[in-house]
């Protein structure tokens, strides 16, 4: 591999990596923006729709850092992955371009009708703009896990003898059956990182001894939302992107567990380092046959581990991933018993004195976020020697014309800029929330 | 299969020019033309509801050229890195100051991302027309389709030419002047008062200094690409192009002095799609040219992906694009008329 592939990936993982921190929120909030709407109508109650209000003011800002982050993205396939691009754009570019029309255009334009148009439109058009901006965002997600699963798992395309992919099926492309999984665990995944935001705030006001009745209408929505999300995210969802893993990318599913000699009866790792250089795993605690069981049903099904396959073939970062997975999953199942815990005393009108709830809602705030990032780390590391899954490798996919330098010198310059967003855009929301629900704007 | 993707793809583009071009101008005479804290805050109004919009067309014609001619995708993309991020930078940071600027009462930040936001404006204007200046002139593109190059060398757009050399230097001018006419013609449309009357007087002088400039960078390409004239002037009737940027020309100062204000902006909208959609209806069919050997140009045909996948997305594109139309219809009715910026935010 030539050096300058590094720096490309580099810089790639980097702007991802930071654009995914926005529309993780974007698309789980518009959901509950549309719930606080919509029971506001129902109820009658003007105080739900101050909160709609004041989580659509967040949400504006957090768009358009999702805004700015992602134009980078959009044009970074060919300046980084000229190749890749060349290869696999016939078939990957026709949801880079779906997206742009009809995902894109719905919600910019939306956005600043629910912005500023609230007067004008009256509460039920209000509403409508809320959902279309909710589907435009669910939509553009679609489309990008669609782009994504293709990488994981090639469907719809034929290898051209000119050496390049070409679309054959749209339907098999757009309806990969990989792509319906890893939606449906993105976007429940977003709704977990949307709720622990909404229920971080609220318990922040209360723990304050303010907005009282604010606060909890965001617990009693935000909860909910939680728990299902959080449960729905370890399963069916979770354990399915898994059991395609284990059917589809079977090296990845032994990297990310650790897992070097394979067999029947295989065990779950649920803690240990990996030492890839003598092919072990260090301090194990293992659940044995757990593997053989989630993988593929039985306790009895062999799992093949590392030692099975050639070197050359595995994910070149296997510690990361295991640790990316293991973070993924770790948090996943803590989320659980937190939702459930915040449930149960929600449910018996508990929640209010209970202040160490309360803080523990607060102070989980970055950790959906933690867990997201982890999960897509674990999906692009463990697609690994590979950019499109047994069709082009990493390695052949970098743009061959561009200078090292000149990625390295655009990477510092990425780092610095996106720095400073980030210092601005959390002064933004850390005032936005002092100043609390009720605020003019 | 080709004209029509080469169309749609460069159409989207120029539509893009149109209107991101008009917020980009809006932003050029920002700090002139508004003077006071009110009067910026109108100019943000102007563009606040649409600007967002208008750079949806840049991301979702990328999209289009990906899909329809990855060869030409990557390799434009690659061998304009440096260029490319740098206009990604500007984007960003235009953003972060339209975002910002209301965020806080205190002066001095409002006048740091009045500047941010007027600098990066005018920035982008000329990293943009020097873009198109390099499409022109085209690239030193080798066998395998690739190519790489400096932000400058020699400053002649010789075989081996950096981005900016007289040449596109030349066009990166007279696209500046283009450009902050236009936006100010959108001012003289969307605002009143002292606002409007100073961006009438920006728009006069920025559209009678474009005038020169066209004739020496229209001079200037057909001396150094004559075949884009050949190429263009091949049928007859492609002579409505200069008719037709020459009536919008004079529509541009007629409304202005008549007071006409959408007309006057309208002219201007259609004598930049028509300069757009001659300088690529001369270039067809090549998408990129080489500047060290002709049979390394990129073509509509050589770059064209596959019949099965465009016909498809032919059906789903004509359908997306009547729905974006629609909600721009929609979006410029719904903040009809003047902007006021009054105590409680600016709006419509
Ligand atoms: C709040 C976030 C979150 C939580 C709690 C979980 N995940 Fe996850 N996971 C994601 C967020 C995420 C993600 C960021 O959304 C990923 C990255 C790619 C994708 O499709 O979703 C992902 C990917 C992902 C993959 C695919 C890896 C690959 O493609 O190679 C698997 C197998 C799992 N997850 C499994 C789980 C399981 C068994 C969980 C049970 C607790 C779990 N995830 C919780
Ligand atoms: C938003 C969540 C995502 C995150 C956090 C993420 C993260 C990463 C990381 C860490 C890498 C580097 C892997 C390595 O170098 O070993 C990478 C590579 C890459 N990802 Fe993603 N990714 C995300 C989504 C996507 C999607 C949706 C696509 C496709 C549409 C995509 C396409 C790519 C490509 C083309 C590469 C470069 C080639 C490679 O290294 O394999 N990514 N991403
Ligand atoms: C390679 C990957 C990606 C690319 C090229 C990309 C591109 C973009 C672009 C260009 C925008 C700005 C749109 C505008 O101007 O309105 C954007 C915003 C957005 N992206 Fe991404 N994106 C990528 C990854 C993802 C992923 C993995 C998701 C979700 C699963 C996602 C969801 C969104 C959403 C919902 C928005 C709307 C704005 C926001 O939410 O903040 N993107 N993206």
């Amino acid at each position: 591999m030539n050096d300058g592939v590094v720096w490309h990936r580099i810089q790639f993982a980097f702007t991802i990596t930071y654009h995914y921190l926005f529309p993780q929120l974007t698309m789980g909030l518009a959901l509950l923006i549309v719930a606080f709407k919509f029971a506001g109508l129902r109820r009658g109650d003007e105080q739900y729709h101050e909160v709609a209000r004041f989580w659509g003011r967040m949400f504006g800002l957090n768009f358009g850092m999702g805004v700015a982050t992602g134009i980078p993205l959009e044009f970074q396939f060919g300046a980084n992955w000229a190749r890749f691009s060349n290869f696999a754009g016939e078939v990957v570019g026709q949801t880079l371009a779906l997206e742009g029309v009809f995902a894109f255009f719905l919600e910019s334009t939306f956005l600043g009708l629910f912005l500023f148009g609230e007067k004008r439109l009256g509460p039920r058009g209000h509403l409508a703009a809320a959902l279309a901006l909710c589907l435009g965002s669910w939509l553009s997600g679609y489309f990008i896990i669609v782009a994504n699963a293709f990488m994981q798992h090639p469907a719809g395309h034929e290898l051209g003898a000119d050496g390049v992919l070409h679309l054959a099926d749209f339907a098999a492309f757009v309806g990969n059956p990989w792509a319906a999984w890893q939606y449906a665990h993105t976007m429940t995944a977003s709704v977990v990182t949307a709720s622990f935001v909404v229920c971080g705030a609220g318990a922040y006001w209360l723990l304050m001894g303010r907005d009282a009745p604010h606060a909890l209408i965001c617990l009693r929505m935000g909860i909910p939302f939680g728990l299902l999300a959080t449960v729905l995210a370890a399963f069916p969802t979770g354990d399915r992107q898994g059991k395609l893993v284990a059917d589809d990318q079977p090296i990845t599913l032994a990297a990310m567990e650790g897992l070097f000699d394979g067999g029947p009866f295989a065990e779950l790792a649920i803690i240990g380092q990996p030492d890839v250089k003598r092919r072990s795993l260090e301090n194990p605690v293992v659940v044995p046959g757990a593997l053989s069981f989630l993988a593929y049903g039985t306790f009895g099904s062999t799992v093949r581990g590392l030692n099975d396959y050639s070197p050359e073939d595995w994910p070149d970062n296997i510690e990361l991933l295991y640790y990316a997975y293991h973070i993924m999953v770790g948090l996943g199942t803590l989320f659980i018993l937190v939702m459930s815990a915040a449930a149960i005393l929600l449910w018996r009108q508990r929640l209010q004195q209970s202040r160490a709830m309360l803080w523990v809602l607060m102070l989980a705030v970055p950790f959906p976020y933690i867990a997201n990032t982890a999960g897509w780390w674990t999906a692009e590391l463990g697609r690994q020697p590979w950019v499109v899954y047994g069709l082009l490798r990493t390695a052949d996919a970098g743009s061959p014309a561009v200078n090292t330098g000149n990625v390295v010198f655009t990477t510092l310059g990425f780092a610095g800029l996106y720095f400073l967003l980030g210092v601005l855009f959390l002064s933004q929301v850390a005032r936005g929330v002092a100043r609390g629900p009720t605020a003019a704007h | 299969m080709e004209p029509l993707w080469y169309g749609i793809v460069f159409g989207m583009l120029a539509v893009y020019a149109v209107l991101d071009g008009f917020d980009f101008g809006a932003g050029i005479v920002h700090m002139f033309v508004a003077r006071t804290d009110t009067e910026r805050r109108t100019v943000l109004a102007a563009i606040g509801p649409v600007w967002d919009g208008n750079e949806v067309w840049l991301i979702a014609g990328g999209g289009v050229l990906f899909m329809a001619f990855p060869r030409a995708y990557s390799a434009y993309l690659s061998g304009f890195y440096l260029p490319l991020m740098i206009v990604l930078w500007l984007l960003i940071l235009r953003g972060v100051a339209i975002e910002m600027r209301g965020h806080h009462d205190n002066p001095l930040w409002r006048d740091f991302w009045d500047a941010v936001f007027s600098l990066s404006s005018t920035l982008l204007a000329v990293v943009l027309g020097a873009s198109l200046g390099n499409v022109v002139r085209g690239a030193p593109l080798g066998a395998q389709g690739f190519f790489a190059m400096p932000l400058f060398t020699d400053f002649r757009p010789g075989p081996q030419p950096g981005v900016f050399d007289w040449y596109t230097l030349l066009v990166a001018g007279f696209v500046l002047c283009l450009l902050t006419g236009h936006g100010a013609l959108y001012l003289v449309w969307k605002t009143s008062g002292p606002v409007q009357e100073r961006s009438r007087r920006c728009a006069r002088h920025a559209w009678r200094s474009a005038i020169p400039l066209w004739g020496l960078a229209t001079a200037a390409t057909l001396w150094l690409r004559p075949q884009i004239f050949n190429t263009l002037f091949a049928a007859p009737w492609r002579v409505l192009f200069l008719v037709v940027m020459l009536a919008s020309l004079y529509g541009v100062f007629h409304h202005l002095a008549g007071r006409s204000e959408l007309r006057a902006f309208l002219s201007s909208s259609v004598f930049i799609l028509t300069l757009f959609a001659s300088t690529m209806t001369g270039s067809y069919p090549v998408l990129l040219r080489s500047t060290l050997d002709p049979a390394h140009h990129l073509t509509a045909a050589n770059c064209l992906a596959r019949q099965a996948g465009l016909q498809v997305a032919l059906a789903w594109w004509s359908a997306g694009i009547a729905l974006a139309a629609a909600y721009f219809a929609f979006l410029f009715y719904a903040i009809r008329g003047k902007v006021i910026a009054d105590d409680d935010g600016p709006g419509y």
